[in-house]
Order: C-alpha cells, then structure tokens, then sequence
C-alpha cells in the first residue's frame, strides 16, 4: 500500500454522506507558477499592488463575454440539489467542496462588485469585499474542482461549477497568480509540442522501438509513422500514450486498428499533444493557441481526416470547441466527423465486420468500464444520443467475454471523476487527488466483490494516470487501470499474424 | 531549499528536483536516497546511469516502455518490466529515478 501522511477514505458498500468538517481542505493548495511560466501565457508573472483592481476589471470583462458566467451567478436559488454530488465533497468533507459553496466563493465577491443589492447592502445578500484570505481561499478551493461537470446534471438550474472554476482560475492567472503544473505544461507545448516537452527525435526513438515491439510480438510490420506528408489521417494524442503505462498499450492498440482498415495515418512532432491545459486555466487565448498546432499540422501534412486518441478533456475540445477555435475545416474530406473520436472510428470497423478478434486474448480480466467526466457530459459520439457511452462499451463487449458495469448511479452522465482532472493531476495535490478519488473507488471495490471485476477500462490519459498512482493508496493494484485500445490491442487478429500461440 | 552535497549547496525546487541539470554529480543520488531511507544499490546506479545517458541524447527521460526495454536488453529479460523498476524506485522510476538523476521531472497527464 501506498504511503500517505493523511487519512485515506475507508471504502464502504452504501455511499455515505460525510458529515462536515468545516476547514478540512484548507490548507490544500497547489505550487504557484514561476513569473517565467505565466509570461510565456501572456500572464502578469506576479501579485501587482492593485491587484484587487486588476481582479475585478478581468471579472467584469469575463461578465460581459459569457453571459453564461451572469446567469451562473445569479440565478442559484441554495436548494441544496449539489451538495452531495462532488467526489471532493465526498471524500474531504470539507464543506467549501461542496459545489454551491465553490460557486459562492467567487458569487459573494461578483455581489458586491457587479450587483445593486450588494454594492448597498452587503451583509443582507451575502456579499462580501475582494481580500487577501478571499484571494488565498480562490486558489485553494478553485484547485480541488476537477470540472468535471457532475454537479450540473442535478442543479434543477442547470449551472455549470466547472465554467465558473474555469472563470475563477482566469481572473487568478491575470492577476499573476498562477497554477504551475497547468501554466509550465502549456508553456512546454508552445516551445516543443507537447506536455511532456518530448522532442521529435525522442518521439521517433519511441514509436520506432513500438514497431519492433509489434513485430515482435506478432510477426506484422504495424507502423507508427511520425510527419509523413500525404498521409490520409491525422492522430492526435495526448503525449502520455508515449510515455506512460498503460496508455502506450493503447497507442499500440490504436495504430493495429489503422493497420487493419488499410488507410495511411500519421502522427505529427507539431501537434504531439492532444490536451488542451488552456481549457483547464479557463484561457480562451491560450486554448486557441494551443488548439492552432493542430490546425497548422494538418495543412503542412495535407491530410484529409483527423482522429483523435484517448483523452477525456481533448475530446470535450474537439468535439464542442475545434470548429470555432480554429475552423473552418473545409479542407478535409466532408464524408467523415471533423474530428473523430478513436473508438467512433474503431467501432465502425467493427460494425462493418472488418476486424477480428480473439476475445480469449482478455480472459484473464474481467472488465468494467469508467466514463471520464469531459467524454460523459461535455461531448458524444457516433450518430446517436449517449453514444459516447455505449460505442467504448461496444468495443469492449466485442474484445472481451467478461464485462460488467458498475453501479448505475456511478456511471455514464452520473459518472464519478477520477479525482485527478481539471489540472490537478500533480504530485502537491495527491491528498485530494486520492480522497476525491473515494466514491468511483468504492463503486469498483463494489463491483470487485459483487462480480469478480479485476480490471476498469478508461480512454483519458489523466484517468489513467491518476489511477496508476491512488488505486494503491486503496489497497488496489497500479494495473489493474487499463486503455480501451490495450483491450482491442490483446484481441485483434492481424491479417497474417503469427498463430503460434 | 538547498540540498548539501559534498559541502556544496545545491539548488532544489518545490519537488526536490536539481534546479540546474550541471549540478548533479553521483552525491547527489546519494543524498536524495539518504532522505528517502533508501539504499543505492548497483541495480539503481544502473537505472539512473541509463537515464543520464538517455537525458544526454534526447533532452528527457525515456518513456517507461523505452526504459524497460532497454533494462530488459542490458540486464536480463526478467528485469525488463515495471514491476522490478517499481521494486527499486516504490515512488516511480519516471519520477523518482529521474530525481536521484538530475533529470528534471517528467510534466504532463502521467
């Protein structure tokens, strides 16, 4: 087991409403970006003296461009709806979790700044002034929201925490206060493509050393190719399935399917980087820029489609956002969805019976699957509402014979967040990284028992990082998270692949 | 916070990582292990030889399947795999084999 000098959750068969335990989170809060990281976002690099009146121009700024951030604002009514539906609530108990007291952090000051009633009567409307321990309290509790969005779906009003986290974190970073995992990452993609600051040459060492794997393993020369002009797909993926376990599972699994349906793909050193970090720090500016690599590889290599890999906030982009960011897209071939996802791409194959598998190859597992937040209730997929729930369970039901899901109050639109989304996917956060990871822990530990599930499928990088590093916190194994593509990767049968075993 | 090294001061940062790549030298694993109650055996001077060595050619750490590979290759089929690096490196061979290393910490969804 893993060590933790906190209180890990126990898991329990019944979810429990937790008991409050007012400040329990506080002293939470992530390393602030250096000065050098927030300028290279076009950020102060730190606190100016009127930093107060910096804060409230960016406020009324982002008023006056989302009329969403109004109306969030304003219309909570304190029914109470949301309380119990944060994993962070759930598992600190620290009622400022709680997504209406979230909201409230930065609604109090918007009163009474931006509102008749609290610029008159503060006190009587819950308004409250713009200091320091308001500021210190934005970045704490703004950084243990994963926005993840599972609040929205019960607000009988439909408001969005994560928009206004996402609002909260661009007022923050405009006054030069700055996150520096999410703001040195972006910093890493503008110099050299990607998070992970991964080089060309490191890419091609990687992916040709997968071939060989390939080769090996099957005897069919699968190719990854890096920057191949004319190629007729383009694959974006987040760069941790170049680097991590077990996403390169599925990178392998995603370039077998490309292999078996014919067509010519290729990676680009330009766009190594599905994430789009801009989206977590609430940056419109930074989001596009981010986004633009994708469009500028595209035209240089001259592709006609692209495809998308595993990554959870990636797709919420691409899917939701990509046209507007950086469209139009009339340059690619109109017969296909700009983008697509993977598995939208590898469960048409399926459906047109142009993959076999040997679902045997999974017999050691038994599945169940999780729904990240941002593929859940930010995106869809294929041609049909709630696709984008059973097209990845389609695949897994067609490359496994065991497969169950966990409880329905825990899955699809209702699903639980890893606990490590949103931009807190870092080592300073792991003690709320591993509590708000409780209540999807305690729904596989149900499953675990109930059916003898040993493994749960994701397709985001940060899921499955996030896994990798708390299932041990819980007693559980690092491995037991797994690539939907690692599941197509064990079954699929190549045309002329080795039979020996 | 400055770690002591050889009766030199070195710059660390939040996370425990050289400041400045140059400043490395073997003492620094040595130390880092010390505060981590670890003891620095050939099997880790392998690893964190290889990733200086990697470091040098490609300006970062070696992906963990690379890494694996190449400890497979080198020194036996059987330590070839995660689990051995675990074993060695309980935070991580990305991250903390990296650290003892000199190598700035990998960023990013791992």
């Amino acid at each position: 087991m893993a060590k933790a000098d906190f209180a890990v959750p126990e898991l329990k068969e019944y979810a429990e409403i937790p008991v409050i335990q007012p400040g329990s989170m506080q002293h939470s809060s992530p390393f602030k970006s250096k000065p050098e990281f927030q300028e290279a976002l076009g950020f102060p690099g730190e606190l100016a003296p009127d930093w107060q009146k910096q804060a409230l121009a960016k406020m009324g700024d982002l008023l006056g461009r989302y009329r969403s951030l109004r109306v969030y604002l304003d219309s909570c009514v304190k029914c109470g709806a949301c309380t119990d539906k944060c994993h962070y609530y759930l598992g600190t108990k620290d009622p400022k979790n709680m997504p209406v007291a979230r909201q409230d952090l930065l609604r109090k000051v918007y009163r009474r700044y931006f509102t008749l009633a609290g610029r008159l009567f503060p006190q009587l409307v819950g308004a409250e002034n713009l200091t320091e321990e308001v500021l210190d309290d934005w970045y704490s509790y703004y950084h243990q929201c994963s926005q993840c969005r599972r609040c929205s779906v019960f607000c009988p009003y439909g408001i969005d925490t994560a928009e206004i986290s996402m609002a909260a974190r661009e007022i923050m970073d405009s006054i030069g206060v700055g996150q520096k995992y999410c703001n040195e990452i972006i910093g890493k993609v503008y110099k050299i493509g990607n998070n992970l600051g991964l080089p060309g040459p490191a890419l091609q060492d990687t992916l040709e050393g997968l071939e060989e794997d390939v080769l090996d393993d099957t005897g069919v020369e699968v190719k990854y190719p890096l920057d191949q002009e004319g190629a007729e797909i383009l694959l974006v993926t987040p760069s941790a399935d170049f680097f991590a376990e077990p996403h390169v599972d599925g990178l392998i699994g995603y370039g077998k399917v490309f292999h078996e349906a014919g067509v010519s793909w290729t990676l680009s050193t330009h766009a190594s980087e599905a994430a789009n970090f801009g989206m977590f720090i609430g940056s419109y500016e930074n989001m596009r820029r981010v986004a633009l690599r994708i469009r500028e590889a595209a035209i240089k290599l001259k592709v006609k489609r692209i495809v998308f890999g595993e990554c959870g906030h990636a797709w919420r982009v691409a899917y939701s956002f990509l046209n507007t960011l950086v469209g139009p897209w009339d340059f690619l071939d109109p017969r296909y969805p700009v983008p697509q996802h993977i598995c939208e791409f590898t469960y048409s194959l399926i459906q047109q019976g142009k993959l076999r598998f040997d679902k045997s190859q999974n017999d050691d597992k038994v599945l169940t699957y999780h729904d990240s937040c941002n593929v859940a209730r930010a995106s869809r997929m294929g041609d049909k509402p709630g696709g984008q729930f059973e097209i990845p369970r389609a695949i897994i039901r067609a490359t496994c014979n065991h497969f169950y899901d966990m409880g329905e109050e825990t899955i699809r639109d209702r699903t639980f967040c890893c606990g490590g989304g949103g931009g807190l996917l870092t080592d300073d956060l792991m003690e709320v990284r591993v509590k708000g990871a409780q209540p999807r822990l305690e729904a596989l530990n149900n499953v675990m028992k109930e059916k003898g599930v040993t493994h749960m499928a994701a397709i985001c990088a940060i899921c499955k990082s996030q896994f990798t590093k708390v299932l041990p916190y819980y007693g559980m194994d690092m491995d037991q998270i797994v690539s939907v593509h690692q599941l197509v990767s064990n079954a699929i049968i190549l045309t002329g692949q080795d039979d020996d075993e | 916070m400055p770690i002591e090294v050889n009766g030199k001061s070195l710059e660390v940062d939040e996370e425990g990582y050289l400041a400045n790549i140059n400043d490395w030298e073997p003492g620094v694993a040595d130390v880092m292990s010390k505060e981590d109650d670890l003891t620095l055996t050939d099997e880790h001077w392998d690893i964190i030889n290889y990733l200086r060595e990697y470091y040098e050619e490609y300006q970062i750490a070696p992906a963990v399947r690379v890494l694996t590979k190449a400890v497979g290759k080198k020194f036996g089929k059987d330590k070839g795999n995660s689990k051995y690096l675990y074993g060695l490196f309980p935070y991580g061979p990305a991250k903390q084999a990296c650290r003892y290393a000199g190598l700035p910490k990998p960023t990013g969804c791992v």
